[in-house]
């Protein structure tokens, strides 16, 4: 099983719809899958932005209250648990995946690691690297406080992750 | 009778009836999935991480003023700040400072239990400020006023109905909150206006990273991110003991903190911060100011750490392995007794299940322990299910031998001092040291049955018992056997002996089985010898069981080294000791590391056997099952019940395969522990709650108890059996004797 299908069996597992997508087809991909009202926070890629994307970045607080959706990049993603790698930025990406009810996570195929040993080998680089603050996401936000389980609590009800395909 | 405050029969039965629905409910859920989740990574796998765990744990706690200072180094260079509380007034004299120099009015907090056991929010509100907890289950005890029942879900003993009336009563609140959804959302809306507004969040942490200055938060609701991300002050709470030296040191626990709490492989949010972060704060007063309100607040970070006794606990040989707590809650899940009653009685001021003992006797005090020390039967189901290894069992032991020692010697002592041949100091509780001299009143009992018998279960005579020991009435009282298994095996040694025999064995005549189950006993030499090994049954004290289970520590010392000085002798002589009692083989294997000196533990653990492990060995090994007695397919069905001790050992799957290969068809219970446990389902305040334990495993051999026969390997776990089913179960190796 590739990284991509085995990364896509667990995000399904996790209740986490997937896309993949190349850097042609993101913009029209992402504009489908995007709920809106929308906000985001830049992607750090070289071949896809969210300029032309229906989001608003660097959000007012109304606004971010307000998304339906949004959208972040992961630095990593885990395939063997469906688990995204969402950093502490100044573009506010732990702000925008956490308080619209849907984050729509945009992940490139080349950041999939197998397991979480390897995504603990990632981020012991990262930290040499200064970059030292990570959530590691894995579904919606859940509870089983209220006598059920419940998904969409403080944080997202729905994830949908983009894989973006690496140039062939 | 020295009974521990709130532990009365009374006080279990309304708990049992009140929230004993939803503890069992829970608990048991989340316990089978952490099976589920282990099964799944591979047993060896999570052993492995385990392992490690362990090992990042007992270093760091070693080194733990150096990592202190390491903490100390890299928080101060990222720009925040680290305070280290000696107790719990200091921690929140600094906390509450940090508030008001804030001009905060408003605090929102994720889940620590570390809070609770310094009472921050109370300290906080004295001082005025407005405290909102935003975990659900938190914020569920916070509305309610009570103290949170489980270390993961503190709200675990409360219904969904529960909860809806609780806040149908408590919010006016137009639409009807009867279902998780609504309520979920109706508390996302309520507290997430509290976090927009809120001037500081306060956190815990799982782990605190030393080299770079980080925190770990695992949480699956998102609330702790939004504590940690929207104020711009963050004051994170933890105990010193949650330091360890780095990121990399971090995966183990990654792997294995969910999947023991609540079994899940990886929690939904593992939130590894290192503070002051780069995420923008919010300012939601300027709601309509771009990049997140505008406002470039600089971010403000402490970290208090919290000694609060830990220090004290470090240098402490037996509490010391409870500071490598990850506070996931396995202990509670696993414990049979927990899940029926919860950890509003299995629990202290803030901490509950087995491992709460360590904690409140380290944090607390001793008198706060003792007040539910005694619902850990020490049936040793936890120590598997901790992810660090913790010996929980022997805390509470220890736990309870100090709370015997602490007890003012009384009118009690002065009548049993001269009578029972024990080790214990004056003080401890007459009807502990009843139990754990047993061995006592059972040479007793057996030299003068029948009589003894009709007299201890003539009516006035239990009267007597229940007020004078708390020995339940309800319970039928083991009968003793005139001829015990020891002058029934001398009487024999002048028959045939085995000729050439394939292996010599000493069959270990514990207490039980020398003078009250004869019977299985006999059956276990008639099968040893038919699978060719010459038998003797060693004259041998008890191997300390019983003090050890009250808390008698001393006395175990000595009944462990006497048996070691009767046995070695035989295993130098080439004989295996083979064990009938899975209580006690599990002495000889982990307690007695304990008690003896190190070679004796070896000699004695090493050679010695539970009986059908011992059976399977030697069918493995090519004896001639024929002579024994055989089952016959599908239609000779047998429902056993392991034992709890046994199944901590690895033990139970030993007797499943002898009697799979012998033709019967096994079903075997999945429960934890009957609750029967030793003297535990005798004393009167327990009665209910060892019953109620109990009923988990007759539901499960209720409908198989009909048609099949009912077989248990432990002692306790027959008595239980008997009580909840009628009729007589019997040992496994009784099932096979080539006299049945």
């Amino acid at each position: 099983m590739s990284s991509v299908a085995e990364f896509q069996q667990s995000l399904s597992q996790s209740n986490t719809e997937s896309t993949v997508t190349t850097p042609e087809t993101f913009a029209e991909t992402l504009a489908a899958v995007v709920d809106r009202p929308a906000v985001g926070a830049a992607l750090p890629f070289e071949d896809v932005d969210l300029a032309d994307a229906p989001v608003t970045l660097n959000p007012t607080p109304a606004q971010l209250r307000e998304a339906k959706t949004g959208v972040t990049a992961a630095g990593l993603g885990v395939a063997s648990l469906g688990t995204v790698a969402i950093q502490s930025r100044a573009a506010g990406d732990e702000l925008v995946s956490i308080h619209p009810e849907t984050h729509v996570v945009v992940v490139r195929e080349r950041d999939l690691c197998p397991d979480l040993d390897a995504a603990f080998d990632w981020l012991e680089g990262r930290f040499d690297e200064g970059e030292r603050s990570f959530v590691l996401a894995t579904g919606a936000s859940a509870t089983g406080d209220m006598g059920a389980l419940v998904e969409g609590v403080h944080g997202p009800e729905d994830v949908h992750v983009m894989v973006l395909a690496d140039d062939e | 009778m020295s009974k521990p405050e709130g532990l009365d029969a009374d006080a279990i039965r309304a708990l049992l009836r009140s929230e004993g629905e939803g503890i069992k409910e829970n608990t048991r859920h989340f316990n089978a999935e952490r099976y589920d989740r282990i099964d799944e990574v591979g047993a060896d796998t999570h052993e492995q991480y385990r392992s490690e765990a362990r090992r990042i744990k007992e270093d760091a706690i070693d080194r733990l003023p150096e990592l202190i200072e390491r903490t100390r180094e890299a928080v101060e260079a990222n720009g925040g700040t680290v305070y280290v509380a000696d107790d719990a007034d200091d921690a929140n004299r600094y906390v509450t400072e940090v508030v008001e120099g804030n001009g905060a009015e408003s605090v929102v907090k994720s889940k620590s239990m570390t809070t609770e056991e310094i009472e921050l929010n109370e300290a906080l509100e004295a001082a005025g400020t407005d405290v909102w907890e935003t975990d659900l289950g938190e914020f569920v005890v916070q509305v309610a006023e009570e103290a949170p029942s489980h270390i993961v879900g503190p709200s675990l003993h409360r219904s969904r109905e529960d909860v809806t009336a609780l806040f149908e009563r408590e919010f006016d609140h137009d639409e009807p909150l009867d279902t998780a959804e609504k309520l979920t959302a109706f508390a996302r809306d309520y507290l997430g206006e509290r976090i927009e507004a809120a001037d500081v969040g306060i956190t815990g942490a799982n782990f605190v990273l030393a080299d770079s200055g980080s925190i770990a938060l695992v949480t699956n609701e998102g609330n702790a991110r939004k504590c940690a991300s929207v104020p711009d002050t963050h004051v994170a709470v933890a105990g010193i003991e949650k330091i360890i030296p780095g990121i990399g040191d971090l995966h183990p626990f990654a792997e294995l903190i969910s999947r023991a709490a609540t079994g899940q492989h990886i929690p939904q949010y593992l939130s590894i911060l290192t503070p002051p972060v780069e995420t923008p704060t919010v300012d939601f007063e300027a709601a309509t100011d771009p990049n997140f309100g505008g406002n470039d607040a600089d971010r403000d970070f402490h970290l208090v750490l919290i000694d609060n006794g830990r220090m004290a606990m470090r240098e402490d040989d037996d509490l010391r392995e409870t500071l490598y707590c990850i506070r996931c809650g396995a202990c509670a899940n696993s414990c049979g007794n927990f899940q029926s009653v919860g950890g509003h009685a299995f629990g202290g001021e803030t901490y509950t299940g087995g491992i709460a003992t360590g904690w409140e006797a380290g944090v607390e005090s001793l008198d706060t322990a003792a007040e539910f020390n005694d619902l850990c039967t020490g049936c040793s189901r936890c120590v598997n299910a901790c992810p660090v290894k913790i010996d929980i069992p022997w805390i509470n032991t220890v736990v309870r031998d100090r709370v015997n020692r602490g007890t003012d010697p009384g009118f009690d002592d002065l009548l049993v001092d001269g009578l029972v041949p024990d080790e214990e100091t004056a003080g401890t509780p007459l009807r502990k040291r009843f139990f754990g001299n047993f061995e006592t009143a059972a040479k007793l009992g057996s030299a003068t049955a029948p009589l003894s018998n009709a007299v201890a279960s003539a009516g006035p005579v239990r009267g007597v018992m229940e007020s004078l020991f708390g020995i339940d009435a309800r319970r039928d009282l083991p009968t003793f056997e005139r001829t015990t298994l020891r002058d029934w095996a001398s009487a024999r040694d002048a028959g045939d002996p085995v000729v050439d025999p394939r292996r010599r064995v000493a069959l270990y005549p514990d207490v039980y089985t020398n003078y009250v189950q004869t019977d299985r006993g006999k059956a276990a030499v008639r099968v040893l010898e038919a699978l060719g090994c010459e038998v003797v049954v060693p004259d041998v004290c008890g191997s300390g069981r019983a003090p050890l289970s009250q808390g008698m520590i001393a006395t175990a010392e000595q009944k462990a080294a006497s048996v070691c000085e009767t046995l070695d002798p035989y295993v130098d002589r080439g004989y295996d000791v083979v064990v009938v009692e899975p209580s006690d083989l599990a002495m000889f294997d982990r307690e007695y590391e304990r008690l003896v000196d190190a070679d004796d533990h070896a000699t004695l653990s090493s050679n010695s056997f539970e009986l059908l492990e011992y059976v399977y060995g030697l069918l493995e090994n090519g004896a001639d099952p024929s002579p024994l007695t055989a089952g016959g397919g599908d239609a000779d069905g047998v429902a056993y019940h392991s034992h709890c001790q046994q199944r901590t050992l690895g033990l139970e799957p030993y007797t499943e395969a002898v009697l799979d290969r012998l033709g019967y068809d096994v079903l075997t219970s999945d429960v934890e522990c009957c609750g029967m446990a030793g003297s535990f389902g005798y004393k009167t305040e327990f009665y209910e709650l060892s019953m109620d334990v109990g009923e988990r495993l007759a539901d499960q051999f209720a409908d198989a108890a009909e048609n099949r026969t009912v077989v248990a390997s432990g002692t306790s776990c027959m008595e239980q059996l008997d009580d909840l089913l009628g009729p007589t179960p019997r040992h496994p190796v009784e099932l096979i004797d080539p006299a049945a």
